[in-house]
């Protein structure tokens, strides 16, 4: 069972880092966004100090959706979703085990492009250190939830704009204790731990319940 | 170790696909379903693979742990080939031979059997429509499965390459293992039955 979810993950991220399989285009785009943000705002330095964090983390949440809604459909129209739901390995680890290959290959890049681009939103260090650890822990619970959205936008053709309505919704929560956490770094009354602990909460809450609802998702779609 | 099927129906959307299906296929025998195109054959596959539900009756494999669901028994070779086009050959087959489990030939054997020996390092991207079923039916080789559910195996494939997979398929049945195949092609898979779903067509096909 071990060697079946290892083999799935070390096949899919091989997918994502050939020619074609996206694995890059989520840092690109996370990159589009903080780099244009500066030329909207304006050369106000501590305006961008402010609201830098939540402007870097809007950028990883959407870049965290890029490629998902592809996530079961690129199985499902080549046959291969129909030969794994026939396999020991139950379908709920079959989801997690892409929904990790999919999160090292598009929301561990962000993670490390955020010291970087926090730079050109003039962070502090303290605020810095602050983000990339609340991305660290949050951007697996954007993609296991995902996993939901992309397993549903399996069963219809051109289901992009559907993952990102679908999922948006849930990944309310993990934006406003992520955005939190980073901003009690910048002083006031709340210590980082409260919100970061929340949103450690919803990262392992996250990271059980999105592959059983993808799974009953796809079990659902399947005629 | 038999597969039975019990007063099986299949529906799709409004339409019935047939319905009181009765058969019994003993280990070592073949049973090749027959009809005209939209009689059900790819549907009774996708039953028997447990990739979707029967509106009655039920089917089962006698002899293993779980005879209700033994989609694990099962090899199910369908229309589409379930390759990745960005991997090689080796690495799809390689990768089938981990997540299928109970592994049987090797990756380099199996794709020497189908006729695919030296073709392993080439993406499947640029092999032909016959390379990749060929690339396919060794999926059935990497793993040992008794049950094979094959859905027009042979389509695309040449005369020898044809000839290949009947030897290996009755090779398999000679083993004790068990093919259920649709098919047109006039096929030597060994001995059995022929199924004609056309008989099993409802009166009323349409649901009132």
């Amino acid at each position: 069972m071990t060697r079946a979810f290892l083999a799935l993950l070390s096949r899919d991220l091989a997918l994502a880092i050939r020619a074609g399989g996206g694995a890059g285009l989520g840092v690109v785009f996370f990159l589009a966004v903080v780099v244009v943000t500066p030329f909207a705002i304006g050369p106000d330095l501590a305006l961008l100090a402010r609201i830098g964090p939540a402007i870097l983390w809007i950028g990883a949440l959407l870049a965290s959706l890029i490629g998902l809604d592809r996530l079961f459909a690129a199985d499902a129209e080549d046959g291969a979703l129909d030969v794994l739901s026939m396999v020991a390995l139950p379908l709920e680890l079959i989801a997690a085990a892409k929904g990790l290959a999919h999160w090292i290959a598009t929301g561990l890049p962000l993670v490390v492009a955020a010291p970087v681009l926090s730079l050109l939103l003039n962070l502090q260090p303290a605020s810095i250190g602050a983000l990339t650890l609340t991305l660290l822990v949050g951007t697996p619970a954007i993609t296991f939830l995902g996993l939901i959205g992309a397993a549903f936008a399996s069963a219809f053709r051109r289901g992009g704009l559907l993952v990102a309505v679908l999922v948006m919704p849930l990944t309310i929560p993990v934006l406003i204790f992520g955005v939190a956490a980073t901003g009690t770094a910048l002083g006031g009354t709340v210590p980082f731990d409260t919100p970061f602990r929340i949103l450690a909460g919803l990262s392992l809450a996250a990271l059980v319940l999105g592959p059983i609802a993808a799974a009953a998702a796809l079990r659902a779609t399947r005629e | 170790m038999r597969l039975v099927a019990e007063r099986l129906g299949c529906r799709r959307g409004a339409r019935q696909l047939f319905e009181r299906l009765d058969f019994a296929l003993e280990a070592g025998r073949v049973l090749i379903v027959t009809g005209p195109n939209g009689t059900g054959k790819s549907s009774l596959l996708r039953l028997l693979a447990g990739l979707s539900r029967p509106s009655a009756g039920r089917v089962r494999l006698e002899g293993v742990a779980e005879p209700d669901d033994f989609a694990e028994n099962a090899h199910y070779l369908g229309h589409l080939d379930a390759h990745k086009a960005a991997l090689t050959a080796q690495e799809n087959l390689a990768f089938w031979r981990a997540v299928l489990g109970r592994p049987a030939l090797s990756v380099a054997d199996a794709l020497e059997e189908v006729g695919l020996g030296g073709l392993g390092g080439l993406p499947v991207a640029v092999l032909s429509a016959g390379q990749k079923r060929r690339l396919a039916l060794a999926r059935l080789l990497v793993s040992a499965r008794p049950l094979w559910l094959l859905d027009e195996p042979t389509t695309a494939l040449d005369v020898s390459a044809q000839a290949r997979f009947g030897a290996l398929a009755r090779a398999h049945v000679a083993q004790g293992g068990m093919i259920v195949a649709a098919t047109h092609a006039p096929l030597d898979f060994g001995p059995g039955e022929t199924l004609d779903l056309d008989r099993f067509r409802p009166v009323r096909p349409v649901a009132a």
